[in-house]
This record gives C-alpha cells, structure tokens and sequence, in this order.
C-alpha cells in the first residue's frame, strides 16, 4: 500500500511539473465539442437532443489522446523494467499508475463536462447524471485503455494502434453513459443504466490491471 | 547497512534462454556463494544481458532452473525482487524530478521503510550529494549512471545484477564502484556483472557465454 | 519458433488431415448450394432473397467461432507457452474477419429489399461490425512489431480482453438497439424454419467450418515453414563465420 500511494505522487509530481497532458487533453475535449455546433447548426433542438452524444464521445476521444503517454515515457528510460521489479505486484503498481492517469486527465474532463452541457443547451435535468456517468464511466475507459497502452508498447506507430485496440472495447461505456442521460433528460429512471457503468468498474477494476501487468511483462522480455 | 548478509548460495541450472526466435545459450550452470561475484564475459548477442535479465526475473528461462538456497526462485517473484538490485542499460530517471527525489522514490519502492539517511549516504559515496537539488535533466551521462548505481545503496539487497556497470564512468568513478562492490561482497552479498572493459573483481569466477551457445546446427535441426 | 518445440507431430497430423477436410468442403457447400439455390423454396414473405440467409447465417457462426478460437489458442498459448497455439491465434484471425466482413456484406444486401437501405443499426449487425473492428485491431496488433513473438504474445493477450468484452459488447448493442429501434422494422432473421431450408442450411454451416479447418491448416503450416525460414536466417548472423556453411543445414 506504502508502494501504491509512492507511485501515484510520483505520477502526480511528474504530471505537476510536465504539466501539459491535463491542459492539453481538456483543450482537445472543449475544442472538439465547440466544433459540434459548427457542423451540426446552432439549432437549440438539434444540440438538446444530441448533447449526451456529443459530450461522451468526445470524453471517450480526449481520455483516449493521452493514454499512450501511460507507460511509453516508463518503457523508454528504462524505469518500467526497475517497476516491473519491485518486490510487489505489478498489477498494484499498474493500478497507481492508472489512479494518476485519471486524476490528471479523467477529472479535468469531468469538470468541464458541465460547463460544456450548458454550451450544447443540454436540458438541465440531466447534469448530476453526466457529471454521474462520467465518474464512473472515464476510470473504467481508463483501465480498459492501460491494457492497450501496455499491449502496443514498442510497436510501430503506437498511438494509432492504440486507438483501433480500445476504440471498440470503449462502445458499452459509450452506450450506457449515453443511456443514462438521455433517460434523466426525459424524466425517467436511470439507476439501471447507472448500475451497469458501476459494474463495468468494478468488473474492470481486477482484470484490466491484471491484463496491463501481463502485457507489461511482456514487453520487457 | 553495517551487519552482513546471511550466508546463502544463489545456483543455476540447466539454464536455457531463446530470444525472439533463436537459442542464445543453453545447458548453462552457475553456483555463487555469500561474497562471490561472477563475471560474464563474451563477445556481442552471446547472452550477457539476457543472462542478466533472467536472472533478474524480467525473463523467462526457455529451460533449466534459479535456485537461492535449493528453492525455485520462480516460485516467489516478489521474494525474488526483493533480494536484487539490477543495473541495466538505461539509467531510469525522470528529467523533472530532482537526485534526491530520483533516488529516493526507488529506494522506497524497493524497500518502503528505507530512509533519506541512506539516500544521502549512497548519494555522498557517488560523489553527487553536492548535486541533490539538480533536476535529473541537467545531469550528465556519468552522473546519470552513478545515480543509477547509487540506488545500490540507497535501499540494501543482497545481489547485485550489473549490466555494463563502467559505461560512460570517468576513471575516479569506476574505482568507487569497485570500492563500494568489494565492501558489498565483504558483507556476504553477490555481484553478478558484465563487462567489457576495466571492472576489477578480485576473486570473480569467470563465465564465458559463448561456450553455451547451441551448435548452429542444433538450433534448427528439429526443423529438418 | 526454436527446438523447445517441436512442430514435426502437428505437421504430420496437419497432411494427413487436410484432404479429407478439402473434399468435405467441397462435397457440403455443393451440396448445400444446390439444395439451397434450386431444391429449397422461396420465402412466402421475402421472395428468392431469403437465399442470402444460407451463406449470410453460416458466415455470422464461423465470425464468431473464429474469434473463439483465437481466444482459446491465445489462452493456451499464455498458460502452455506453446508457439503453435500462436501460430493457430495468428492464422485464424484473418479467416475470421473475411466471414465476418462477409456476414456483414451479405446482411447489407439482404437490408436493401427488407429495409429499403443498405444499412440499418440492426443490433445484430452492429455487433458483427464490432466484431469485426476487434479482429482488424488484433491483426494489426500481431504485425506491429519486428519480432513477430512478441507480436503473438502481444495480441494473445488482446484476444482475450476482446472475447472477454464480446458479450458485454453483445448485451450493450442489444439494449440500445431495442431503445431506439421502431417495433414495426422487421429484424433480420431466420424466418420460422421449414425442413427444405434447415437442410442447406446446415450443410453450408458445416461446409464452412470444414472449409475453416482446410484453410487454418494451410496457415498455420505456411506460418510454420516461414518461421524456419527465420531459424535459419538467424543461425546464419549468428554462427561463426565460415564454421558452418548455410548449404549444409539446409540440406
């Protein structure tokens, strides 16, 4: 535990002192979703409807951006094989890793998600529930995404790779973080769909890490 | 840091390793003792550091088996990590992080109750305590090797697995690493180290991979 | 591959079995062509399209057993370490995504007359369209890197993310499928099935699995001679110069 709390301040001071991933990964989410508007037309109608759309697929993209910064800056100055050594399990050092990642790129996006909702004329009803949905949404897309990012570690043009790898494994986070929204919008329940996304972490919360692990193992020999 | 090791013995047998698709070495055995040190030697792609890495536990062995005390290492990773320190071709620090903060983040995940007393020691002992202050990405190539060796120090294990160990080191540096090794095995611990230059190792055994490597004809000859 | 394991058995196994597979795939899908072309009656509701059902279904099954297989080879070769269960993993792949891109082609012109389009978000479609994504990302994975183990080990372990996901992947199509779908589109599928349609049916199901087979063996035999191209290669670069010469192995 001593070493899980160890890694994840380091990932954080790096992060404090790199500083970029978070400010670069939210300006790609703001961006892109102001570019909506621009395609689809300012009709409020049309933005209202879309909006839960628009903001998870985006969130998907710009948490997808920085995820093959996971392990690559590690793998490249050689401190993934000293890590891979610890007298631990890899899969907890994976997991400190994958708690940083989010804090310094799923959080931000989760903060400006709201502000974004007002732009996109999203009905007011449905704010808790995508601020909600992306709590429990944006860690399970990061743990889905370290196994990419373990997977294409010392490939050819890694970071579009990475995309094709998770992109598809991303679809029923997209689908029920969606879902839930939409249902509050219209004044119905969305405790189903909210059950979901929280079982899909919990789920991803043992195997991803344990995937990542193996996948790291393996890049190393 | 004072007391000694305990005595132990750290064997190998029957060691194989097969990188990508090709047998490096096979058939390979090593016996050491509390206080040896093993010095691989041979010429490029013999196996050196796949030898290194394995006994690292970062490979595989394709055959044969590590013991440490007649058990199998390969039954207990972490027992395993806990007892190595291995120096390997990159350096492994953060250009954001200072000396200190670089040292110190691998001696506690090494060893979470090492304190900063032994990081100012290891630093000192390398000559770079006058520099723990300096952001990893002003240092030199050497300083950036000693503070990689200092994590020797920084948090204690008994065998030190040392890839290339003299690498861009000036001469004053290579006789504190020699220094620091000799005071190593004089408490009992291992040195298993590779080189092709100028590491003196009073005493070492001498392992020469290349007379492991598989008859050429051997490694494909399930093929015909 | 190395002489830890040695491919001879599966080598042998493989020449003995594949003719009797060819002639069998040739045998069930003529077979099942003509019942199912000529000796098979039009559906009363979908005319003469409903054909497309006997190569559209079987490629549907073979899409998704491919992938089993695959999941299953990689599974093995992380526990056993056997190379011929990467190379199984690895030949399968792009025999697996032509049936589903099949599937999906087949399913597209079976939409135009029933739908009026060629696509719809049908959810069993959408999820073969996945399915398919999740075999491009796997063979993609498998030839990233230069040295092709590391590839295999690489998308083993992909392949077993992926299968795990299937079915959550299946059930999250489905549930959104059924959210925003009108009731009154009619859904592909095998219409309630008469004897005259089960036969050819069948025959082209089974036709394809031992077409499968044939193919995979050929693969994987393919995979095995090149990476005794790369053993020898490599014997090459690394023996001494002059000690042996390359003519003599090979030989």
């Amino acid at each position: 535990m001593t070493r899980l709390s160890e890694i994840i301040r380091r990932d954080l001071r790096l992060a404090l002192r790199q500083g970029s991933d978070s400010i670069m990964v939210v300006t790609f989410f703001v961006l892109t979703v102001v570019l909506f508007p621009f395609g689809l037309g300012p009709e409020t109608n049309l933005l209202e409807r879309t909006s839960a759309g628009i903001l998870w697929v985006t969130a998907l993209l710009a948490s997808m951006l920085s995820l093959d910064r996971l392990f690559l800056a590690d793998y490249e100055d050689g401190s993934l094989e000293l890590l891979a050594l610890t007298p631990t399990a890899l899969e907890l050092l994976v997991i400190g890793k994958v708690v940083a990642h989010w804090l310094t790129t799923g959080l931000p996006l989760i903060v400006a998600a709201p502000v974004l909702a007002v732009l996109l004329q999203m009905n007011g009803d449905g704010f808790a529930t995508l601020v909600l949905t992306m709590l429990l949404g944006t860690p399970t897309l990061s743990l889905i995404g370290a196994i990419g990012a373990a997977l294409v570690l010392g490939a050819r043009r890694g970071g579009v790779l990475l995309s094709l790898l998770v992109l598809p494994l991303y679809v029923p986070v997209l689908i029920f973080g969606v879902g839930a929204i939409d249902a509050a919008v219209q004044d119905l329940p969305s405790k189903a769909q909210l059950l979901v996304l929280g079982g899909m972490l919990l789920a991803a919360l043992p195997l991803a890490p344990w995937a990542a692990a193996a996948a790291l193992r393996q890049a190393l020999e | 840091m004072t007391e000694g090791w305990p005595s132990s013995s750290f064997s190998a047998d029957g060691l194989a390793c097969v990188r990508g698709e090709r047998v490096v070495f096979a058939q390979l055995d090593f016996q050491l003792a509390s206080g040896e040190a093993l010095l691989l030697l041979g010429p490029n792609g013999s196996g050196k550091s796949s030898l290194l890495r394995l006994l690292a536990g970062l490979l595989k062995p394709a055959a044969g088996r590590l013991s440490w005390n007649g058990a199998a290492v390969a039954d207990d990773r972490e027992v395993h990590a806990a007892r190595i320190h291995y120096v390997g071709h990159h350096d492994a620090i953060k250009p954001v992080l200072t000396v200190l903060e670089n040292l110190r983040f691998w001696a506690r995940l090494h060893d979470p109750d090492s304190g900063d007393e032994a990081a100012r020691m290891a630093l000192e002992r390398f000559g770079l305590w006058r520099l723990h202050e300096v952001p990893g990405k002003l240092l030199s190539a050497g300083q950036k090797r000693r503070l990689n060796l200092s994590r020797l120090l920084g948090a204690p294990a008994p065998v030190w697995l040392l890839d290339e160990p003299s690498v861009a080191l000036d001469k004053a540096s290579v006789k504190t690493l020699e220094a620091v090794i000799a005071e190593h095995r004089a408490r009992g611990g291992m040195v298993i180290l590779s080189t092709h230059a100028d590491v003196d190792l009073p005493g070492a055994q001498a392992l020469h991979l290349d007379r492991f490597a598989p008859a050429p004809a051997a490694a494909v000859e399930a093929w015909i | 591959m190395h002489r830890f394991a040695n491919p001879a058995r599966f080598l042998r196994l493989a020449a003995a079995i594949q003719p009797w597979t060819a002639a069998a795939t040739v045998l069930l899908i003529g077979a099942g062509l003509y019942f199912g072309l000529i000796a098979s009656p039009a559906d009363y509701q979908q005319g003469q399209t409903v054909r497309i059902m006997y190569v559209h279904v079987p490629s549907a099954w073979l899409g998704m057993a491919c992938y089993s297989t695959m999941a299953i080879a990689s599974a093995m070769a992380l526990i056993w370490k056997h190379p011929l269960a990467d190379l199984i993993g690895k030949s399968a792949a792009p025999i697996g995504a032509a049936f589903t891109f099949l599937c999906l082609v087949t399913g597209s012109l079976w939409g135009k007359p029933m739908w009026g389009t060629w696509w719809a978000w049908d959810a069993r479609l959408t999820s073969m369209l996945i399915l398919f994504f999740l075999y491009l990302g796997y063979m993609a994975l498998a030839n990233a890197f230069d040295d092709p183990t590391r590839g295999a080990k690489a998308s083993a372990v992909l392949a077993l993310a992926g299968f795990v996901n299937v079915p959550v992947i299946k059930f999250s199509v489905d549930w959104w499928n059924t959210l925003h779908q009108p009731a009154s589109v009619t859904k592909i599928g095998m219409p309630s099935i008469d004897p005259s349609m089960l036969l050819p049916l069948l025959l082209m199901g089974v036709g394809f699995t031992t077409f499968f087979v044939t193919v995979l063996l050929v693969r994987v035999r393919s995979e095995i001679m090149a990476s005794k191209i790369r053993a020898i290669r490599l014997m090459q670069i690394h023996s001494t110069p002059g000690a042996v010469a390359s003519g003599e192995v090979v030989g």
